[in-house]
C-alpha cells in the first residue's frame, strides 16, 4: 500500500509513540533492577538510576539459593519439552501427509479434534494420572505431557504435502530406509518450520505458569516463573530484588526471541491463519 | 487416502505406526485419556484423602454450580473483562499492522519492537504492571503530572481489574498484529490501483478496501480474542495472589477452577466447571469455524 507523503510524518510519530509505550515498562523495571531500594521508595520518575547498584543482582543470586535452581529447572524442561517436540511432531506429520496405513485418516481428523479442546479441561484430570504414577514434584511431570502437541503435528503434517516428493524417491532409490529418509533428507529441509515451532515451543515452556504451579510443591522443583511468584510474596515491598530477579527471567527468551526471529513471520503465518 | 488393507505395504504399515507411536501415547495418555476421565469426574463427589476414592452424584455439581455466588462473579468478571479487551486489542492490532504495512523506512525495526512483550512470561509482565500500578509507581505518577486522579490500583476492587485489562491489551495486541501483517501482504495490489484511478484518497481506501478485505481475519482475531480472555489465569493468579481479590474484583473462571481443585481439594466440582467452560470454548471454535470457512469461499 502506497501512502501519501503529507501523512508520513504523522505515521512515524504514531510508530514512535507506540515503541515509547511498548519500552517504557521494560526501562522501568531494567532501571529499578539498578537501583537502591531507598530511591526506588523515594518515588519519582528518573530512568537513570541516581546510585546505581548490582547489589540487587548479587543478593537473589547469593540470599535465595532456590533461584539458580529455578532457572535450571525452567531451562531444562524448556529445552527438554522443545526437542521431544521438535522430534515427534514431525515423525506424526510426516507418517500423516506420506505413509500409507491403515487408521491413518482416523488419526488425522482425531488430531484436529484435538486442537480444538481447550488445556484446561484436561487440568484435573491430567493432575491426578501424574500423582498416580507418583511423577508430583519431577521433572517428567511436566516434560512428558507437553512432549509433542496436536497444532504442530497438524502444521508439519500441511509443511510435509506441500513438499516436493522427487527428493525422497531418489534418496530412496539410493538405498535409504524411511528412518534414513526422515532424518537424512527430511529433517534438514524442513528447517524453517522447526525454527518457527522451536520459538513457539521453547517460549511456552519456558513461560508456562499453571502446569509447575500445580504439578511441583516441592520449592526445589519449581520453575522461574512460579519461583518468582512466591519470591514476591517473600520479599513483598523489595521492589528491587523483584525486578532484577524479572530481567533475569527475560533474558533467555529475549535472546531466542532475537535469535530465531526471521523465522518469525514465516512461522506465525503458518499458524495463525491457516 | 484410505486404501484397502491389503494394497499397504507391511514395511508401510510398520514405519506408519512406529513414526506415529510416541504422538499417539502422548496424547493418549495426556489428552484423550482425561477427557474421559474428566466427565467421569465432574459427575462424582471425589475424596483425596489417603487413597482416591469417587462417590457418584449424577448432576448434583452441576446443580450446584446455579447457587455458587462466586462462580457468577467469575462470569461477570470474564465477560466484562472480554467485552473492554476484545475490541480494543483487535482496533490496536488492525492500525498498528496498518501503519507497518505502508513501505515506511524502519518498518522492521517497530514489527520486532513491537512484539517485544508478547515473548516475555506472563509472570514477569504482571510484576513489572504491578510495580507500575504501586501506589507511588509510575502510572500514578503519570497520571499526577497531568492533574488527574491517581488510584490504589492494586487494592481498589473498582479499577484492579481495569489494571489487569490494560495490561492484556497491551500485551496480546502485537499478536494479532502480525496475523493482520501477514493477511494484509495476501490483499491484491489491483484493487488499490483500481481506486487510486477513481480518485480515492488513503482514508477511502482503509475503509472501501482494506477493512472488508480483512473482515474473514478480523472474525479469526476477535474469536481468538474471546478463547484467550476465557482462558485468563496467570495475571489474575500473580495480581491477586492466587485469591481473586481485592473483594472478588479480579476473579476468573479459571481461578476459580483451581481454588476448587488445588485449595478446597473439591475436585469433582472443580471438573464441572472445567467442563462448562470447555464446552463454551468450544462452542465458540465451532461457530469460528465454520462461519471462517464460509468467508473464504467467498
Amino acid at each position: 500500500m502506497r501512502s501519501s507523503n503529507r501523512f508520513r510524518p504523522f505515521f512515524y510519530i504514531l510508530l514512535a509513540l507506540y515503541a515509547v509505550i511498548t519500552f517504557v515498562p521494560f526501562v522501568w523495571a531494567l532501571s529499578a533492577s539498578f537501583k537502591t531500594l531507598p530511591e526506588i521508595v523515594a518515588g519519582g520518575i528518573n530512568f537513570i538510576p541516581k546510585h546505581f547498584t548490582l547489589d540487587n543482582y548479587r543478593t537473589i543470586f547469593r540470599q535465595e539459593p532456590l533461584f539458580v535452581r529455578w532457572f535450571f529447572n525452567s531451562a531444562f524442561i524448556a529445552v527438554t519439552v522443545t526437542a521431544f517436540n521438535l522430534l515427534f511432531n514431525s515423525m506424526a506429520g510426516y507418517a500423516l501427509a506420506r505413509i500409507r496405513f491403515p487408521g491413518s485418516t482416523l488419526m488425522f481428523y482425531s488430531i484436529l479434534a484435538m486442537i480444538m479442546i481447550p488445556g484446561q479441561l484436561t487440568i484435573i484430570p491430567s493432575y491426578l494420572i501424574i500423582k498416580e504414577l507418583n511423577w508430583l514434584n519431577s521433572y517428567q511431570a511436566i516434560i512428558v505431557p507437553m512432549a509433542a502437541q496436536a497444532t504442530y503435528i497438524f502444521m508439519m503434517r500441511q509443511f510435509f504435502i506441500s513438499f516436493p516428493k522427487e527428493l525422497e524417491e531418489a534418496a530412496e532409490l539410493d538405498g535409504l530406509g524411511r528412518f534414513g529418509l526422515f532424518t537424512k533428507v527430511v529433517l534438514p529441509l524442513a528447517k524453517p518450520a522447526l525454527a518457527a515451532q522451536t520459538i513457539f515451543i521453547f517460549m511456552g515452556a519456558w513461560n508456562e505458569f499453571l502446569k509447575p504451579l500445580m504439578l511441583m510443591s516441592d520449592k526445589a522443583m519449581f520453575t522461574l516463573s512460579v519461583g518468582l511468584n512466591t519470591f514476591k510474596g517473600q520479599y513483598i515491598s523489595f521492589w528491587n530484588y523483584i525486578m532484577a530477579a524479572s530481567i533475569i527471567m527475560t533474558i533467555p527468551a529475549l535472546l531466542i526471541y532475537i535469535f530465531f526471529n526471521r523465522f518469525f513471520v514465516k512461522g506465525i503465518t503458518f499458524t495463525g491463519t491457516k | 487416502m484410505a486404501k484397502p488393507f491389503g494394497k499397504h505395504k507391511l514395511r508401510d504399515i510398520l514405519s506408519g505406526y512406529g513414526f506415529m507411536s510416541p504422538a499417539i501415547i502422548i496424547l493418549g495418555c495426556f489428552l484423550l485419556l482425561p477427557i474421559g476421565y474428566s466427565i467421569f469426574l465432574s459427575l462424582h463427589r471425589v475424596n483425596l484423602l489417603g487413597t482416591v476414592s469417587y462417590k457418584f452424584i449424577g448432576v448434583g455439581n452441576f446443580e450446584r454450580m446455579l447457587d455458587d455466588a462466586r462462580l457468577w462473579i467469575a462470569l461477570k468478571n470474564t465477560f466484562r473483562y472480554a467485552l473492554i479487551v476484545v475490541p480494543s486489542q483487535t482496533m490496536l492490532a488492525l492500525v498498528l499492522a496498518s501503519i507497518l504495512n505502508m513501505k515506511l523506512r524502519y518498518r522492521n525495526f517497530f514489527r520486532v519492537a513491537f512484539y517485544l512483550p508478547t515473548v516475555t512470561s506472563s509472570a514477569v509482565l504482571v510484576l513489572i504492571f504491578m510495580w507500575i500500578y504501586n501506589r507511588n509507581g509510575l502510572l500514578n505518577f503519570i497520571l499526577e503530572s497531568v492533574g488527574l486522579p491517581t488510584y490504589n490500583w492494586l487494592g481498589d476492587p473498582s479499577v484492579a481489574l481495569l489494571g489487569i485489562m490494560i495490561m492484556n491489551i497491551w500485551s496480546t495486541a502485537p499478536l494479532f498484529m502480525v496475523i493482520y501483517l501477514a493477511a494484509l501482504q495476501d490483499i491484491p495490489e489491483n484493487l488499490y490501483e483500481a481506486a487510486e484511478i477513481d480518485g480515492a484518497n488513503a482514508w477511502r481506501k482503509f475503509w472501501r478496501i482494506t477493512v472488508p478485505q480483512l473482515k474473514p481475519v478480523t472474525f479469526y482475531v476477535i474469536v481468538m480474542g474471546i478463547i484467550g480472555t476465557f482462558q485468563l489465569f496467570d495475571q489474575s493468579y500473580i495480581f491477586s495472589a492466587g485469591s481473586g481479590g481485592p473483594n472478588n474484583a479480579t476473579l476468573t473462571m479459571v481461578l476459580l477452577i483451581y481454588q476448587y481443585a488445588f485449595k478446597s481439594l473439591d475436585m469433582g466440582y472443580a471438573s464441572a466447571i472445567a467442563f462448562f467452560l470447555a464446552v463454551v470454548i468450544m462452542l465458540i471454535t465451532v461457530v469460528q469455524r465454520l462461519l471462517f470457512k464460509e468467508e473464504k469461499l467467498n
